[in-house]
């Protein structure tokens, strides 16, 4: 279904990492009400690497997930993302790193007054030196990539979750993003919807050299990952135990079974 | 062609105001409200300010005379007639007309009750108005103690145009002398007289006996076709002495309506209420846009959170206010036509729609829906893309 987008094949380049942070720490209040959600964090992630990034509610996966995001700024540590730092950063950096940088997030948040094709669209519009059929062309070409080519003129209430999920996704890739962010991904999607996404999500990385760090509980998409980083109360577990439970295929965090490869 | 295309985005002001046809349509309510609020106040004041001119738009000039001591149509005061014959000496003056002027008492004869009225004294071969029918009325004037009724005046002064077209003969006092109706008019009353009558010189001066012959209230002078009244006003206030003050014709209308509009409270009085208008509106379309950017926080976020700069949403929040202004002030102003007809079939009030109350009304209703758009956007800082994940 996605073959038409990922119809190139660029090998993975391992350069320098998009995605470096070091020494992480933040907080929320401050005080007794002081609450440490990330410590210590030292993480890289390579172009075109899918990362998956797992743990038990409340772990700081999502405060990890905008940082790198540069939806927030950042209190301690260093967050370099495609080189730029972004401890120090103004509010006009981190707007314009976040160009290069798709993210997918759990609930939809799809504009209600748009058609599935302008909410795609509405990501197509940051490319620059696009006109507008050629963006337009470009949103049609990515709702077709996740199967909804005769959804292009439905309102979101007139979607299912699985649908708006997929509008999303097409919605975030449909920018070009360098490094893509996801939030449970295929949770509202069933096992067949979820697996084309993933493997959709895969094929971007790999042949467009695109990184891939995703938040998710989901054992079906395992096979997709290159690397397993699981966080507990705001720090990386030690990658050696984090491989050696994916390994025996459960997941560490639940015990539930991995889907096979 | 081609520009348009590269820039285009998707209209999503439009489709925020639009998707939402409930919201829309009682925001457009509340402008058309607010518009029709402002068209109607500032149409009654405009209207009782043109009401004051209704005769002085009537009269065939092109510049007008009149003493520098006259403060308004209620209080003229005289100038020497010899002023008109020296203005001839001006190339581009062809002729002239001496208007004598005053209010007098006018006796209903049913009633037998006085009611001020304005009296026109002019010499009947002279023309006095641009309506040619009335230089056909005007030689039954020839004959002393004769007048021209304004058949528009109000009631108060008795049933005078039903009376002589029923062919009766209709006689009263003016100034406490008998005067015979020889003829109907249709000026209009104004401010400053609830009816008219004309009259000739010769019986204007047996009504006013201590009016000196040799002065006049006004002069009207007529100007060749294609002459600069601006300009031969210049001329004639270098070569006439300081006693006579020379106005155009729309200068002499200005004149007066500046009069009513500085000892009135009428303007003010309008004024307000158009401005209370402008604050209804202002509340309504504050209310909407405010309610709309909190509706859509999250995805406003979003938009932040791929990339978009907070300036591209305020330019939707901004549209927004411009399309809101722009849909809310047509139904305003097709309502503003319907209503001004209303009032002027029933108030006899010269209430028209006009280029420039069109523009003024539509800049407010520009500024309220604007200034409510930028006090809306402070909402704006409240969407946190970090919140959305």
């Amino acid at each position: 279904m996605f073959s038409t987008l990922l119809a190139t094949n660029v090998p993975p380049a391992a350069v320098e990492p998009c995605v470096q942070l070091r020494q992480l720490n933040h907080w929320y209040g401050s005080g007794s009400n002081r609450r440490q959600v990330l410590q210590g964090v030292d993480l890289s992630i390579n172009p075109g690497e899918v990362v998956l990034l797992t743990g038990p509610s409340g772990c700081g996966k999502t405060t990890l997930l905008t940082l790198v995001g540069a939806l927030r700024q950042v209190m301690d540590g260093s967050v370099r993302v495609f080189g730029v730092e972004l401890q120090g950063s103004t509010r006009g950096q981190r707007q314009q790193l976040r160009r290069s940088i798709g993210m997918i997030f759990q609930g939809h948040n799809l504009l209600r007054c748009l058609s599935a094709e302008q909410n795609v669209q509405m990501g197509a519009d940051l490319l620059p030196d696009l006109g507008y059929r050629a963006r337009r062309d470009l949103a049609r070409q990515w709702l077709r990539a996740v199967g909804l080519e005769d959804h292009l003129g439905k309102l979101p209430h007139d979607l299912s979750g699985g649908q708006k999920q997929r509008v999303a996704i097409a919605r975030a890739l449909a920018a070009e993003p360098r490094l893509l962010l996801a939030d449970e991904p295929t949770a509202a999607l069933d096992s067949r919807t979820g697996r084309e996404v993933v493997d959709l999500l895969k094929g971007l990385a790999r042949n467009q050299n695109c990184a891939v760090l995703m938040v998710t509980h989901d054992p079906r998409i395992l096979d997709i990952a290159d690397r397993v980083v699981r966080m507990e109360d705001g720090q990386l577990m030690d990658r050696g135990q984090g491989e050696r439970l994916w390994g025996a295929g459960r997941l560490p965090d639940t015990g539930r079974e991995a889907a096979e490869g | 062609m081609s520009g348009f295309w590269q820039r285009r985005r998707i209209p999503l002001a439009w489709l925020l105001l639009t998707r939402q046809p409930g919201r829309l349509a009682v925001a457009l309510a509340g402008i058309a409200f607010a518009g029709i609020l402002m068209f109607m106040q500032l149409g009654f004041r405009d209207g009782l300010f043109d009401a004051s001119v209704t005769v002085h738009k009537l009269f065939d000039a092109d510049l007008v005379l009149m003493s520098p001591r006259t403060m308004s149509s209620i209080g003229m005061a005289g100038f020497p007639r010899r002023r008109l014959v020296q203005a001839m000496a001006d190339p581009a003056v062809v002729g002239t007309t001496p208007v004598h002027w005053n209010l007098m008492l006018w006796r209903n004869p049913e009633t037998r009750r006085t009611r001020s009225i304005l009296t026109i004294g002019f010499e009947p071969g002279d023309p006095l108005f641009t309506d040619p029918s009335l230089a056909a009325k005007a030689h039954v004037l020839n004959q002393q103690g004769r007048v021209l009724f304004d058949e528009l005046s109000r009631p108060e002064f008795g049933p005078i145009a039903s009376w002589f077209r029923q062919g009766r003969t209709v006689e009263t006092e003016v100034a406490g002398k008998r005067v015979r109706v020889a003829g109907l008019v249709a000026l209009g009353p104004s401010f400053g007289a609830d009816g008219n009558m004309l009259t000739s010189r010769e019986t204007f001066l047996r009504l006013m006996p201590n009016t000196s012959p040799g002065s006049i209230e006004l002069g009207l002078i007529r100007l060749q076709n294609g002459s600069d009244p601006r300009l031969v006003a210049e001329r004639l206030r270098q070569t006439l002495p300081d006693d006579v003050a020379i106005y155009t014709k729309q200068g002499f209308e200005e004149f007066e309506k500046n009069y009513w509009r500085s000892s009135t409270a009428i303007g003010f009085i309008f004024t307000l209420g158009a401005a209370m208008g402008f604050i209804v509106g202002c509340v309504i379309v504050y209310q909407i846009l405010y309610s709309d950017v909190s509706d859509h926080l999250p995805e406003y976020a979003t938009l932040m959170a791929m990339g978009y700069r907070l300036i591209n949403l305020l330019g939707v929040v901004a549209r927004e206010g411009l399309l809101l202004a722009v849909l809310g002030y047509l139904p305003a102003w097709f309502a503003g036509q319907g209503l001004y007809a209303l009032v002027r079939s029933g108030t006899k009030l010269p209430v028209y729609m006009n280029t420039e109350r069109s523009l003024l009304v539509f800049v407010l209703i520009l500024a309220m829906c604007m200034g409510s758009a930028a006090m809306a956007m402070r909402k704006l800082g409240d969407a946190d893309p970090a919140e959305i994940f």
